[in-house]
């Protein structure tokens, strides 16, 4: 994968939000087909980094680059929270149909051709068993499914998603991980994932951005899980443990504020007092 | 057998189909009714409706004014509609939040100078209509010169959101999927207001300023609960709209007969139309969401599929 060329490059980021620095330096490449975890705590950074690199946010300093310049026409987006009222009469189908001319204007037509690449789109997610069903009743696996869908119908070469396993149930978590492997592998499609746990992904996942303290160690997975390397990100000293393939870390607390340090950690965090 | 009787009797009241006045409120009424319940789908589906209710409310201040100076009165409606859109789309700034207030702020405003406006019109016009006019609109006085100014203002909403109907129907969905999609939010939402300012000026010199939100909302909300699909929705709710506006011209033509000369207002026979219409919805919509919530809809609809 390394042979690929590169279709995101973030070059020493740096964001403030109303005075205050949230993102310092951040600096990390995806190439081809990557699959990358966006890690860190809530407040963290993570929501901040995708949009900057969407564009919607202005950086201080720094910039972001993506292969073949025209942004939005090479980045599929699944935004973190989106409230669908299940009194808007719009099914699957029409949600993934705007993924792929929601910006066109005039009315729609009712092309053959679109709807073979609509039922494609929903086929390959598994949500052809509810595509007629309104968008605001399906279910959070479910809506997920069809958000994703609505993202990758025009193929770009990089999908953000951000917190995508928030508010899944377990079973849900691994099946939309493995179909975003498998999605990713289909269509050399570079994946950038943002969670507050990274167990669920260790499966899927080549490359990580941990963020914390504003900061980001970047890299191969099992060159940033380590305790030196989290360590130094986090300014206080911890241990990486991997058990039953799950990675836990462990930070044997200073004692002052230990519960202040919980907030600040992701999930898979543990605080030994 | 009396309602019938009674609806014959209407249909074929003599006359009623050959008074120019009543030729002009079928023609204009029902243009009014069927862009604001295109208009009004989109409306209540971006979760506007208080938006739109403040652009109807504030446009009341156009119309006193054209009162006033003695111009078409669907100019004033029009211009201060959209010069009200503008200036809660620019009040609202960047944030959702602050829309409802920026709606508010210029909704007191405007009605303010409308106050003023319709205070002049009595005292310089010496006439107590005006503020019933253009509140509560005056149906069947509307001067037949309305008619080519009003074809054009409905034409180009209609127009409008044939244009922009995917844009609309996606931010309305969720800005952040609009915006990745490289649809530039703020305009399409300026574009929406002032599309609502064209469909609520329209059924201002119809039904009056402050009754065109039921014309607005009242049939949009109506279609929303039994159409499947956005565009059904519009279509369904243009046809609520015009019977609505239709049936009651008939029954407020008709009324001068049963009350001895000075029959109901138009605009309550309307809006008592939309209402029981909405009403009238309700009931199936219950019935949909049941059926959705039982459990393995979803399968029996692979199975058929498969
Ligand atoms: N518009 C904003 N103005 C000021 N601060 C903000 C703004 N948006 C987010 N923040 C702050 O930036 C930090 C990072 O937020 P965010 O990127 O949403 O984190 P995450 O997605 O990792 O939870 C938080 O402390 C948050 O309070
Ligand atoms: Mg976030």
């Amino acid at each position: 994968m390394r042979g690929e060329s590169e279709v995101l490059a973030v070059q020493r980021l740096s964001v403030s939000l109303s005075g205050r620095r949230i993102l310092d330096e951040v600096d990390f490449a995806l190439h081809g087909g990557e699959f990358c975890g966006l890690i860190g705590a809530n407040g963290s950074g993570k929501t901040t980094l995708l949009r900057t690199i969407l564009g919607f946010v202005t950086p201080t300093s720094g910039r972001v680059v993506i292969d073949g310049g025209h942004r939005l026409a090479q980045i599929g987006y699944v935004p973190q929270k989106i409230v669908l009222d299940p009194a808007i009469p719009m099914r699957t189908r029409d949600l993934v149909g705007l993924g792929l001319d929601g910006h066109r204007l005039g009315l729609p037509l009712a092309r053959r051709a679109r709807r073979r690449l609509v039922d494609a789109m929903l086929e390959a997610v598994g949500a052809t068993s509810f595509a007629e069903q309104r968008v605001g009743e399906l279910s959070g696996g479910e809506q997920q499914r069809a958000l994703i869908a609505h993202a990758l119908i025009r193929r770009p070469r990089l999908l953000l998603l951000d917190e995508p396993l928030a508010n899944l149930d377990i079973k849900s978590i691994a099946t939309t991980v493995s179909l975003l492997r498998r999605l990713a592998l289909e269509y050399r499609m570079t994946v950038l994932l943002s969670t507050h746990d990274m167990n669920p992904l260790l499966p899927a996942m080549d490359r990580i951005v941990y963020l914390a303290n504003g900061r980001a160690a970047t890299g191969r997975t099992e060159d940033v899980v380590r305790g030196e390397v989290l360590s130094r990100l986090f300014g206080e000293h911890v241990d990486v443990i991997r058990v039953h393939g799950r990675i836990l870390v462990i930070a044997a607390g200073a004692g002052n504020g230990a519960s202040a340090d919980l907030e600040r950690h992701p999930d898979h965090v543990v605080q030994v007092p | 057998m009396t309602r019938v009787s009674l609806l014959l009797s209407a249909l074929f009241e003599p006359g009623w189909n050959s008074s120019e006045p009543v030729l002009t409120a079928v023609v204009i009424g029902g243009g009014a009714a069927v862009v604001s319940g295109v208009v009004g789908v989109l409306t209540v589906m971006r979760g506007q409706s208080f938006a739109g209710h403040a652009l109807a409310d504030v446009s009341s201040a156009g119309g006193a004014a054209a009162f006033l100076l003695g111009l078409n009165p669907l100019l004033g409606f029009l211009l201060m509609g959209v010069i009200a859109a503008a200036g809660m789309e620019s009040f609202a700034a960047h944030r959702i939040r602050e829309r409802d207030l920026a709606t508010g702020v210029v909704l007191g405003a405007g009605l303010g100078l409308s106050a003023l406006l319709l205070y002049l019109d009595v005292t310089s016009k010496s006439t107590t209509g005006a503020a019933i006019t253009v509140m509560f609109g005056s149906m069947f006085a509307m001067p037949p010169s309305v008619v080519p100014l009003a074809l054009a203002v409905g034409g180009s909403a209609l127009l409008a959101i044939a244009l922009l109907y995917r844009p609309l129907l996606l931010s309305s969905l969720d800005p952040a999927l609009a915006r990745v999609r490289g649809v530039p939010v703020r305009l399409i939402g300026l574009c929406h207001l002032l599309v609502v300012a064209f469909a609520v000026a329209l059924s201002a010199v119809t039904v009056g300023a402050i009754l065109s939100t039921a014309l607005l909302i009242g049939p949009a909300a109506a279609a929303l609960r039994i159409a499947g699909r956005p565009g059904g929705a519009m279509l369904l709710a243009a046809v609520i709209g015009v019977a609505a506006t239709w049936g009651g011209i008939l029954i407020a033509y008709d009324s001068y007969d049963w009350t001895g000369g000075h029959g109901w207002p138009v605009s309550f026979c309307i809006v008592t139309i939309i209402f029981l219409a909405y009403l009238a919805a309700g009931c199936p919509a219950r019935g949909k969401v049941r059926a959705a919530a039982r459990p393995g809809k979803a399968g029996v609809q692979a199975a058929g599929r498969g």
